[in-house]
Parts: structure tokens; sequence; C-alpha cells
């Protein structure tokens, strides 16, 4: 009953959908605005039902109720509760269910927050929303329903895949989804202003806070989905340029791009038309992104042809969405005029560099992932395109953006000077050169490019550091007249000085990569392993039963020069039901280095294998990744993204000069 | 073999098949000589595991992965040079077996893209400036009255 409740809700939120893309455009073009109103309530309802939906599905799978084939097939009774709710969205259906549920969450967003839209606006983001939620409800209820019944029930369900049974589960995709469709907003917003026939500041302004949003989200998803990657494998990797990384990478790079036009769209007045595009192709990637996955043209254009009904409809859906949208931006784009004049060296000047390199990498990892796909379908050689191809290409990108974000802003706008800007970053130059003399000088013979991917680093973190203290004249201006620059610095500065630092901080973690060691040896309990000056003991082994699993752990004792450092227990577990292993890692972390343990079974009874791995700065890779995201949301809480303060703030002012006389 | 794959999306792990998470060359494979080792395990590095998704031999426990090391350390220690050995493996799998693929013919889209791409960029962004300096850009249009009254409206918002 409770299923079919669900189902009952995603068939009223489709006809929703269909209404909120037609009456609110209608409205908007003869300005009626009874028919413009309709979307917001449509929008907030949509999330209410598919709320509800969402809800039944995760009730029958808390409850196991497995005369619904969607819990069978992915859950099992004996899974422990957090598995049992995040196996919701550990499968085909019910992850589209939580794509629809987060698109509605936006959708209500604009509806609830959209109060200072134009009306027209407001009415058309709303109706392209619901043009796409149209899209996706008919997919779900046409071809991936997870409401489907099964007679008769089974006793059990077949449970859920064991590397798929951790918390990483419950919380990478929906941060992942939330940067995906979040970025359907900002296509929303371009398409609408496409429709309109006007983008100026304040669209820009509206536009911005969504894509910010979204590209937190997706950052922390993409950072969260490396890390699980990284503790769950059992040797340490943590970005393998696989189709599906690249899925979301690719919309990441865009989307990157696009939060850096926008602002020369809100500031200057320009770049319009490139801004819209680069909305569209976000979302696109993000589509492209989904029907890659989805469609299990990954593994070979001939599973295509396994499931031609899911594939053939998300191919149309990706058709209709991308070649509409992108024939209305041929058919309107000209028409926007572009507006403040720049030379090439100023801060629009540097952004329009980031776009390019930006857009080039993301077209490169495009390439790189598609192309054995197509060469595949056009008959040809079956090739593989691996990370060489990928360190090949994409590093000598990304090493002039990481290059060129120090000094980008310090140039001022419309026109800049690169001799000064460069000037005032001597010291950062110098900082760097110092910690690529040390690096070489302690990994003498090591690898160069990790050598000079500290040196960026340092560089990158020693000119945002200077831009700041430029910007609070510190030591050029009594230090109480810093102070009280630095506190009136809008969020969005700090969030942007944030957001690089991170950059820098991650650059390092992934250069630092290069140095890590590694011992993998067979080992008996009492061995000793040394490992990069640890000395690695392994004192025992003992089983353990868990709730459906059993389970090896290992007890190693780490000291260093004596003393000791940690206590680390890889452990080796084993799903009956399944019939598989997973590797549950040790990680001993200083946040400088990792001290990384796995252990598997060895050749002989008694025998096992152990994996110890010392990585030096790997954790900075997520916390980087952490820091650009804390860097987004400081800039997402900026006063100057809600409309009125200023008036607020300028009648407050007085009221504060007096109070300090 | 989904290793990543299941990570990033999960449905992956659903659409391959399940499989544990990949566990590397094996202290039992390695030579004793570490100077060929040293060898192999690059090779290994750049050699893809047929079976599954861009995953090195080195890091896959895929059976076909195993026997691949397995045939890599034979071929050095038969005294076949690094390049010896990788044709010898192309020879019997074909280019699929290379994670970096060879610049050839149906491959010079793919290597030579991304810098086409960017030079293709570059260009277009100097032409744009150029344009842009001589046609010059017009003043933005005045307000219309319904924005006039919006603005006013927002600058009083919050009054309340």
């Amino acid at each position: 009953m409770i299923a079919e409740i669900g189902h009952y809700a995603l068939v009223l939120a489709l006809f929703l959908a269909i209404l909120q893309s037609t009456l609110p455009l209608i409205g908007a073009a003869r300005r009626n605005y009874g028919w413009m109103a309709v979307g917001q309530s449509t929008a907030l309802v949509q999330f209410a039902l598919v709320a509800l939906a969402f809800a039944a599905l995760m009730n029958s799978y808390i409850t196991s109720d497995f005369s619904v084939l969607n819990v069978a097939e992915n859950s099992h009774s004996a899974k422990p509760l957090l598995y049992k709710i995040s196996g919701v969205w550990g499968n085909h259906e019910g992850s589209m269910l939580l794509w629809v549920l987060i698109l509605s969450l936006f959708g209500a967003a604009v509806a609830w927050f959209g109060g200072n839209l134009p009306a027209e606006l407001r009415a058309r983001v709303l109706a392209v929303q619901g043009m796409i939620g149209t899209g996706f409800y008919l997919f779900i209820l046409l071809t991936s329903n997870p409401f489907t019944r099964l007679v008769p029930a089974p006793m059990d369900g077949r449970g859920l895949n064991p590397i798929l049974q951790d918390p990483g589960l419950a919380i990478h995709p929906p941060f992942l989804y939330l940067g995906y469709v979040g970025f359907s907003v900002a296509f929303s917003f371009a398409v609408a202003a496409l429709i309109e026939g006007k983008v100026d500041a304040a669209w820009a302004r509206w536009v911005r806070p969504w894509t910010l949003a979204a590209w937190c989200a997706l950052t922390i998803g993409i950072a969260l989905g490396s890390w699980w990657a990284y503790y769950t494998l059992g040797w340490g990797g943590w970005w393998f340029w696989d189709p599906v990384e690249n899925a979301s990478f690719m919309p990441w790079l865009v989307g990157t791009a696009l939060i850096h036009s926008a602002i020369v769209v809100e500031k200057r007045d320009a770049l319009k038309s490139w801004t819209i595009l680069l909305a569209i192709v976000t979302f696109s990637l993000s589509l492209v992104g989904t029907f890659l996955v989805r469609s299990g043209v990954l593994t070979s254009v001939h599973a295509f042809a396994v499931d031609p009904a899911r594939g053939t409809f998300i191919l149309l859906l990706l058709l209709i969405v991308i070649g509409g949208s992108l024939t209305l931006y041929a058919i309107r784009a000209p028409a926007l005029k572009g507006g403040g004049l720049f030379q090439p060296i100023s801060r629009e000047g540097a952004l329009v560099l980031n776009n390019l390199l930006l857009s080039t990498a993301a077209a490169t990892v495009f390439l790189g992932t598609l192309y054995p796909l197509f060469l595949d379908a056009i008959g040809g050689a079956k090739v593989s395109v691996g990370y060489p191809f990928f360190n090949a290409t994409f590093v000598p990108l990304m090493i002039p953006l990481v290059a060129a974000v120090a000094a980008g802003p310090m140039l001022a706008w419309k026109r800049g000077d690169l001799l000064a800007a460069l000037q005032r970053l001597k010291f950062a130059f110098l900082a760097a050169f110092v910690v690529v003399l040390i690096t070489f000088y302690i990994q003498w013979g090591g690898p160069v490019l990790a050598v000079l991917g500290v040196g960026l680093a340092m560089w990158l973190f020693m000119g945002v550091l200077a831009e700041y203290s430029d910007r609070i004249k510190l030591f050029r201006a009594p230090f109480g007249d810093s102070w009280r620059r630095a506190i009136h610095l809008p969020r969005s500065t700090y969030g942007m000085s944030i957001a690089h630092l991170g950059l820098a901080v991650s650059v390092a973690g992934i250069a630092a990569a290069a140095w890590q060691s590694e011992r993998i040896e067979t080992v008996r309990p009492g061995d000793n392993i040394e490992l990069a000056g640890f000395s690695i003991h392994f004192d025992g082994i003992e089983q353990l039963q868990g709730s459906n699993y059993t389970s090896a752990r290992g007890t190693f004792t780490v000291t260093k020069d004596g003393s000791a450092i940690a206590v680390m227990r890889p452990e080796r577990r084993f799903f009956p039901l399944q019939n598989m292993p997973t590797s549950n890692t040790a990680i001993h972390t200083t946040l400088l280095s990792d001290l990384y343990l796995a252990l598997n079974d060895g050749d002989a009874p008694g025998n096992w294998t152990l994996r110890a791995y010392y990585k030096p700065l790997v954790p900075w890779i997520w916390i980087g990744a952490g820091i650009m995201a804390l860097g987004g949301l400081l800039s997402l809480s900026d006063r100057r993204w809600r409309v009125g303060v200023a008036a607020r703030r300028a009648r407050r002012a007085p009221a504060e000069a007096v109070a300090k006389a | 073999m989904t290793r990543a794959l299941s990570f990033f999306i999960l449905i992956a792990a659903l659409t391959f098949g399940a499989m544990g998470p990949g566990f590397a060359v094996e202290p039992n494979e390695r030579l004793a000589d570490p100077a060929l080792e040293a060898r192999a395990r690059g090779i290994s590095d750049h050699l893809r595991c047929l079976v599954c998704q861009n995953e090195t031999i080195d890091d896959s426990h895929a059976d076909l992965a195993h026997d691949l090391r397995v045939l890599v350390r034979e071929r050095l220690t038969a005294g076949d040079s690094d390049s010896q050995t990788i044709a010898f493996i192309t020879a019997r799998y074909g280019d699929f077996v290379l994670l970096k693929p060879p610049v050839k013919g149906a491959t010079l889209v793919l290597w030579y893209g991304p810098l086409a791409i960017l030079l293709i960029g570059a260009v277009g962004t100097v032409v744009w400036f150029r344009r842009r300096k001589m046609t010059g850009v017009e003043e933005p249009a005045p307000l219309t009255d319904v924005e006039r009254s919006r603005l006013k409206q927002m600058m009083t918002e919050g009054e309340s």
C-alpha cells in the first residue's frame, strides 16, 4: 500500500511538472500574473510529493518489504539500519528518485526564495525547471519504477554490494547529486534569460548564489568520493580518471569556469552570452554524466543494447535538453549586447584566461572519456585511455591556471598592470623558489614535476596572502586601519581568498603523492616491517563476527625510533551473502602524512599479505577541497546576495556614527 | 574490478557485477632482482587489466591481471627489454591493453585534440578582443519605467 502511495505521488508530481512547464511560460508571455504565479505553488507541492514518494521507498527499505522488487534486489533484513537507509540510493531506480527529489528541492527553493526576482523571470525559470522535471519523472515512471511489486515476495533480499556498505554511500551520492542537479537552476536561469532576451548584472547576481551552492556541493561530493575510494581500495589510490569519476569532474570544471565568468557579468556587464553558454554546458555535462553512468555505455557501447529502453530514453532526453537549449542559444544569444570594455591585461582578462583553460581542460577530459566509446561505435580500433593520457594533457593545462590564480586578483578591473602585480608577488615567488630548492635538496633525484608542483602550491598560497595583505594595507597603514579594512572586507572576498588557498593546499597534496613509499610483504604474526622510518610489528590476528559479515582483524603496533606511534587494526571482511571479501584499511594520519595498512589473505594458511604505504601530504588533497568548499559557502553567506541590505546598512550607518561619537 | 567506479556512482557495481577491491601485485609474484622488479612494476603500471575499467594490472586482483603480471616478469627474466616486453603483450592483446594509447591514425584526434581546442579557444579570444575594440560598445540602455519603480521598491524594501 505504501509503495503504491509513493508511485501515485510520483505520477501526480509528473502532472504538476507538465503544468509548471506550460502555464507560467504562457503567463509570462502574456503578462498574466495569475498564470505566472502557478509555478510557485506547483514547485512547492511537487517537492512535497516527491518527498512523499522518497519516504515511501525508504519505508519499504527500513521495514524490509521484499514485495517491492527494488528492495528485494538491493536490500537484506540482516543489513545494518544505516545501509538500509543509504541503500535506497545505492541502486539505479532509487538513485534516480534521489535525483528528482533534489531537482524538486531546488525548484521549491527557487519558488520560496525567489521573492526578489521579477515575476516574469521567476515564472520562466520555474517553467524550465518543470520541463526538466517532466523528462525525469517520465524516465522513472516509464523505465525505472522503484515501486514495482514482486509477486510472490521472497523470504529475504539479495543484499547490497559490500563495497557500498560504507558510511561513504550515505553522504557521497547526496552531495554529488546536490551539485549535479543544483546546476539545473543555473541552466533554467540561462534559458529563461534567453527567452526574455535580457541578461544584466542583476541576472548574474541572482544566478550566482545558486551556482555557487551547487559548486560547493559538487566539490564536497567529488572529494568525498575520492576519499572513499582512497580508504576502501586497499592500495591508497584516490583518483583514477575513470569514466564515472570524469562524469562528475567535467561539470565541476565548467561550473568552476561559470562561477568566475558570472563575476564579470555582475561587475562589468561583459561576457554575457559566454556565461549563458557555460550555464547550459555545465548542466548538459551533468546530464551527460548521468547518461554515461546510467545507460551502461561505459562498459561498452554494446551494453547499451542490453537495456535499450533506458538508454534510448536518456539519449533522447539529452538530445532534447542540450539540442533545444543550444538552438535557443544560437537564435537569441547574438542579440545579447556586450557591456563594459576591458583590456586583455585586466581582472576580466584574467578571468577570461581562467575560463579558456578550464573549458579546454573540461574538453580534454570529455575527449579522453568518450573517445574509446566513439571509436568503438564507428567500428574503429579498441583503445584504452587511461591515466597516462590525462597526465600528459590535463596537467599541462592546470599548471598555467594555478600560476595565474595568484596574479589574477592582483589586477585591476578594465586595465591592469601585470608588472606591478608581479612585483607585489615577489615574496611569493621567493617563497616558492626556496621551497623548490629545499625540496630538491631533500628529494634529490626524485620526480621533478612533483617538486615544481609543490613550488607552484607555495607560489599560490603566498600569492593569496600577498593579495589579502595588499587589500587591507597590512604594514603600509597603521595596524588599526588594517584591522578595520579586514573587518569590512565583504565575505565574498574572503570566500575567494579561502577557496584559492584551498586550491594551493590540494595542489601540494597532489604533487607530494609522488613521494609515497610502499612495502608489500607476506607476513606472519610476530613479523616486523620497516617503512619510511616506521617499524610496523604484526602482533596478531583475531576473528570477529559482524552483523552480516565475518572479519579477520590484524593488530599492528607502529613505532618510530623506539617510541610507540599508533596501534593499527586493518581488517579483512567476508560477506557470505555475496561471497565477497572487502578490505577495511587502517589509516594513521598526522594530517601531514598518512600511514596506510591493508591486510589481505596470504598464499598459505597463517600467511597474510600486508600492504603498507607511507603517503606524505596526502590528506591535504581532501583538506584543500574542503577549504575550497568552505570558501564557496562563505561567499554564499555574503549579505549582498540579499537585495535590500544596502538600504538597511545605509540607514544604520548614521546611527553607528552617532554611537561612536 | 569495479574499484573507483563503485565509489563514484554505485551503479557501476550493479552494472558490471561486483568484485572485491583491487589487491595489486602479490608478494609471491615478485622477482628477486630489485632492478628487474622495478622495471616490471613500471611496465605493469601502464598496462590495462583487460577485464577491468581503466585499472592497471598492477592494481587489479583479477586473475587475468595476475597472469599478465607473471607474463611481464617472464619476458623480463628472459632478457627482453621494456619495449620488447610491451611489444610482446601488445601483439597478443592489441592496443586495448595500453593505458596510454599509441599515437597513430585512429588516435590523432585524441592526442592533438586538447592542443587544437586550446589554440582555437585562444585564437577565438584574440579575435573577439580585436572585434570588440573596433566596433566599440553601446552604452547600456537606460532603465525602463517598470525597472525604475522596481528599483525604488527594492531600495525601500526592509523598511517595514
